[in-house]
């Protein structure tokens, strides 16, 4: 899980000009900085402080619950140090663990169903109306991301980095490389950053065969086969739902992104971000299904999706800061498409109100909305030609979603900052005009998702 | 046909670049925007997480940096 977000090496580029300023800020206490050497070289067994002393260190803690669903918990421990003439080391530890159930595409029924686990771990029973979920779900993921900054001339920086994720079914590794420069002043900054990541991919129980047969639903008969290329009864070997295509497969992706910030005046920034990126290899979720449904509703079979192995997403990015005499306005769009055809837009925007000179209050506001993939459908319709490409995902599908937080936060009379902020995070799936056949029209296929958000931030 | 192309897009963008030559401000003028809080990624902890988020639960991701992979996000 978890964005290989391989963190910003563009963005960082541009802000080792306030870092550097930062740092200025911090050395100047010249007398403290020279006792601190001096008790270095009195005591050469420095102390966990000693050392941390020039670190800017973020740590966070927060917790992710849907309603009935997964539960999150996702550590991080970030820093930050100067090494001097602006060569700057960045690194990041994120811990997470991952409990509850997520959808596993299955339509929902106006009766209870049977439904197999993964890897043949038992099978479940789903109430009436219910979306089916799968309640194996647990996982822990370690993320490691290591960054480093440097001038390459006067006016321009180079960055490179490192990350690697973990998970028991889940492995990433990649690299990154950007170069900024600064133009008028440094009030224009041009950056091109590129990004590789290779991931593998090893699902519980093996690579599922695409729309083999997961399990045969209650009710489904036996010896009874059409000719839509589904072996609906499961008798000819070729479908078994025990069958694997291995246990592992990788998919590799390739990041182009162009940014440009530019300082308006003296309140405010801009910053303009394009991207590609390319994804190749294996693309499908091994644990995700779809229902086929008979012309009644009534669900006859679950079969594994698949999805194509290469994806081309872009981006466009725009987000702009204001200063203001009480506090700081932030705002953001961005426009994603890809040739899957899921176009999304999303509004993003945080108000900071200081309240005193060392607290204050942020409210957030978040909005989003996306097409559904092309290859998106809720389900299949027995008797009906196999297509080429299925996923019952509703992350694929169409979609809107809406974020409101409060964050407060206040400065600690040793300078160290502590801060919360609570969220809600909505999810509302639409149906992106698919008719219900017979029993489907009395469920709700599109259920809306709903999450809280809670987080504790320490900087010191 | 192409060569043009990249001529006239590399027209455009030299002619931005000259129109951010009229914007900005002196370097005694940083004072507000030299402030944690106008930085672009000052809450950089909160942005990650939400990245993540947003990336396991959505079917776009990207925008403050690399769209990339790195992960199953069920």
């Amino acid at each position: 899980m978890a964005v290989g977000r391989l963190q910003v090496a563009v963005v960082d580029a541009i802000k080792a000009d306030q870092v550097r300023s930062k740092h200025m800020k911090k050395t100047t206490n010249i007398g403290a900085a020279l006792a601190t050497a001096t008790c270095a070289l009195l005591h050469p067994y420095a102390s966990a402080n000693d050392i941390l002393e020039d670190w800017q260190v973020d740590t966070s803690l927060m917790y992710y619950g849907e309603t009935d669903r997964v539960k999150a918990v996702e550590a991080v421990v970030a820093g930050k140090k100067d090494f001097g003439d602006e060569h700057i080391f960045s690194g990041k530890l994120v811990i997470d663990t991952l409990t509850g159930a997520s959808a596993t595409g299955a339509a929902a029924q106006a009766t209870a169903q049977t439904v197999s686990r993964p890897s043949g771990k038992g099978s479940y029973t789903v109430t009436p109306g219910a979306t089916p979920l799968d309640d194996t779900f647990k996982d822990t993921r370690v993320q490691v991301d290591g960054q480093w900054t440097q001038p390459w001339s006067d006016v321009s920086r180079i960055t490179t980095g490192l990350h690697f994720s973990t998970e028991h079914d889940y492995f990433s590794v990649g690299f990154n490389g950007s170069y900024a420069h600064d133009f008028y002043n440094k009030n224009t900054t041009v950056a091109a950053g590129l990004a590789y990541s290779y991931d593998v991919i090893k699902p519980e129980g093996g690579l599922p065969v695409p729309f083999a047969i997961k399990t045969a639903a209650t009710g489904s008969s036996e010896n009874y086969d059409d000719d839509d290329g589904y072996d609906d009864d499961d008798d000819d070997g070729n479908f078994s739902s025990d069958e694997r295509l291995g246990d592992s497969d990788n998919k590799s992706t390739v990041d182009v992104l162009f940014g440009l910030t530019q300082i308006i005046n003296r309140r405010m920034l801009m910053q303009f971000n394009l991207g590609v990126s390319q994804i190749s290899g294996y693309s499908t979720d091994p644990y995700k299904v779809l229902s086929i449904v008979n012309d009644q509703g009534l669900t006859q079979n679950l079969v594994y999706e698949k999805r194509p192995d290469s994806r081309t997403k872009t981006f466009a990015f725009w987000q702009t800061k204001y200063a203001m005499n009480f506090g700081a306005a932030d705002f953001s769009y961005r426009f994603a498409a890809d040739d899957w055809k899921v176009d999304s837009h999303t509004f993003d925007t945080r108000l900071r109100i200081n309240l005193t000179d060392k607290t204050y209050l942020q409210p957030h506001f978040r909005y989003y909305s996306q097409s559904a993939a092309e290859f998106f459908q809720p389900f299949l319709i027995d008797g009906q030609a196999l297509p080429e490409f299925a996923t019952a995902d509703y992350r694929l599908g169409e979609m809107t979603a809406y974020t409101l937080g409060l964050k407060y936060g206040m400065e600690l009379d040793n300078g160290d900052e502590l801060s919360f902020r609570v969220e809600y995070y909505q999810q509302s799936p639409k149906n992106a005009g698919f008719s219900e056949p017979g029993s489907l029209q009395d469920v709700d296929l599109y259920p809306s998702v709903k999450a809280v958000i809670a987080q504790v931030n320490y900087r010191f | 046909m192409r060569s043009k192309i990249t001529k006239i897009a590399a027209t455009l963008l030299l002619l931005q670049l000259a129109g951010c030559a009229n914007l900005g401000v002196q370097p005694w003028e940083r004072d507000l925007l030299a402030k944690d809080e106008m930085a672009l990624d000052s809450e950089g902890n909160d942005l990650g997480l939400d990245d993540h988020i947003y990336f396991s639960k959505e079917g776009t991701s990207g925008g403050r940096a690399f769209a990339g992979g790195g992960c199953g996000c069920n």
